[in-house]
């Protein structure tokens, strides 16, 4: 080949500068057998201690109870090995899933349309913020500091491109959003979004009262709903039934492993209204020449690739196979098992809320409704705690100050399906101990 | 091809007919002959100002997707809400049914960059 270009040999073809070259060899352990490296692998993956841990973990990603069916099908050839189904005719089982999965979304968010998904909830914020800039012509949002602070982050970081301006909404003394100045924010017409997460971030179910929908219609501002706990749609009011013009969340809660970094699944929903503002992949289902169900990619008109920079998003991808997982997972538990799955949640959450709070200087911060998750105020610094249940083997919850350094005292902690009554008792033995030990100073509080 | 009298045009392949200081905006025929069968219609915003063949809308057709350019600065008075339920009416009648939109102008001098229908001619057969 080198023959064929010219060049008389690889450094001469390619040139390395020497300031960044690395000329010495690079020193790697010799090859192992494969059963040596089997051995080595085992030994490494050993070290991994996540399932010696008792987690009440939360605030994004939740532990769920994963079905082995859902595994047995996700992972066939066919689904894991695919591309892009850009040829119709060849791709008619994935694009079924697809099309399913934006029924499912459809249905739990109780708006027209979904996409095929994107990134993650994040990802889909500041995609349905965009929707709403460019269905509105306005530059300007109003989110609640309830909203996920990385989801917020994340939004930043596509406002500051896009020149838009971000405002917050205070969070009351209840741990909802305080909507009390909302009309008359909106009242100026300049906002072309408010941003409202439920359950939010404190875990506490904050959806838009249900006059504000008309007020923010009338001022033409859309509503953006979000849901970082997939699960709470099962139990809770959709979206739409409080006004949401766009639903955007994550759907890592239905069959998707909690893993370090990812991948999660994004959903974004509509009304017919901003169908075409949507971003992404939309899978639509037509009939073939000889009159049979036919599934292609649809609105592809909207797309980068062929709309090039007017596109409506630079997104053209999705999560197809975390989309696939989450479609298998709702298929297999159905309706009921849903709900089902959706009341064991709110009633654990519930008793580890009940047995926590029973504990001296231990207190729920906020009054509000809540469904799988919870902020508990702690005796001292949240970090300290948490610190001393690691040394317990419990991963007790995430410490809040690190985003609200007024809730530096607080813990947010998630129960599901899969936390017992015994690592709720484990935990509260963790917590007594924490406030008795040697040394502790139970707080007072006034 | 004569085009109909009364109408300017734009290289953009828009047509506009002034009627005082309104004038109404559409796509020539020779236009939405090029895209093929429309299908979506995004018209501007009733009450936003636009600028001389400044961007104001899309149309889709099942070939592509084109920017629509305003012949004329000013103000958005009126869309042709019809074409939400059928866009197909730009097809059949560009020049009448299948307006897109209505302008308050606002300097008068924009005509002056204006083609003619003859004009107009000539220039989409240099353009083949």
């Amino acid at each position: 080949m080198l023959r064929a270009v010219g060049a008389g040999s690889l450094e001469e073809l390619v040139h390395v500068p020497d300031a960044v070259a690395v000329r010495a060899p690079i020193s790697v352990p010799p090859a192992l057998a494969e059963s040596q490296l089997l051995d080595r692998m085992t030994a490494l993956a050993g070290r991994n201690s996540a399932q010696e841990y008792t987690s009440f973990l939360g605030a994004g990603a939740y532990r769920h109870y994963v079905p082995p069916v859902i595994a047995a099908l996700s992972m066939r050839g066919e689904f894991l090995t695919s591309y892009t189904p850009y040829q119709a005719e060849v791709s008619q089982g994935y694009l079924q899933a697809i099309y399913e999965w934006q029924t499912y979304v459809a249905l739990l968010t109780g708006l027209d349309v979904a996409n095929a998904s994107v990134y993650d909830g994040a990802t889909a914020l500041a995609e349905g913020a965009i929707m709403a800039v460019n269905a509105t012509g306005r530059r300007k949002m109003l989110v609640s500091r309830a909203v996920h602070p990385n989801y917020r982050a994340v939004l930043q970081t596509y406002a500051d491109g896009m020149e838009l301006r971000i405002d917050e909404l205070a969070y009351s003394s209840d741990g909802r959003t305080d909507f009390s100045g909302l009309a008359e924010a909106v009242g100026g017409k300049g906002y072309a979004a408010v941003v409202v997460q439920s359950p939010n971030f404190f875990g506490t179910i904050d959806p838009l009262p249900r006059d504000l929908a008309a007020t923010l219609r009338a001022s033409g501002t859309l509503l953006i709903s979000v849901t970082a706990e997939a699960l709470a749609l099962a139990a809770l009011a959709t979206p739409a039934s409080w006004g949401a013009d766009i639903a955007v969340g994550e759907g890592q809660s239905f069959g998707v492993a909690v893993a370090y970094g990812g991948p999660h699944v994004g959903f974004i929903a509509t009304t017919n209204e901003h169908l075409r503002r949507i971003p992404g992949r939309l899978v639509g289902k037509t009939l073939d020449k000889e009159g049979r169900d036919a599934y292609v990619l649809t609105l592809q008109a909207r797309e980068q690739h062929i709309r090039r920079e007017k596109a409506t998003s630079n997104i053209c991808t999705n999560q197809a196979h975390c989309a696939l997982t989450a479609t298998i997972y709702l298929a297999a538990l159905g309706r009921t098992g849903l709900n089902a799955c959706a009341s064991l949640n709110l009633r654990r959450a519930h008793e580890l809320v009940k047995r926590v709070g029973a504990l001296q200087g231990f207190e729920r911060r906020f009054g509000a409704h809540f469904f799988n998750e919870v902020v508990v105020r702690v005796p001292g610094r949240a970090a300290d705690v948490l610190t001393y249940l690691e040394g317990c083997k419990i991963l007790g919850g995430v410490d809040l100050g690190r985003w609200y350094p007024e809730l530096r005292d607080c813990v947010l902690m998630a129960a599901t399906e899969l936390t017992t009554q015994a690592q709720i008792a484990r935990l509260v033995a963790a917590l007594s101990e924490f406030t008795t030990r040697p040394g502790a100073r139970v707080a007072v509080r006034d | 091809m004569a085009q109909p009298s009364g109408l300017l045009f734009s290289k953009e392949h828009e047509w506009v007919k002034f009627d005082g200081d309104v004038a109404t905006v559409g796509i020539s025929n020779y236009a939405q002959e090029s895209l093929g069968d429309i299908v979506y219609v995004e018209l501007p915003r009733v009450g936003s100002a636009v600028k001389q063949f400044g961007n104001s809308g899309v149309v889709e057709s099942v070939k592509a997707v084109s920017d629509l350019f305003t012949p004329v600065g000013g103000e958005i008075i009126e869309v042709n809400g019809s074409l939400e339920d059928e866009p197909a009416k730009v097809n059949r009648d560009p020049f009448g049914e299948g307006w897109l939109f209505k302008v308050k102008v606002a300097d008068a001098k924009d005509r002056e960059k204006l083609l003619s229908g003859d004009q107009y001619d000539a220039f989409i057969a240099e353009q083949k």
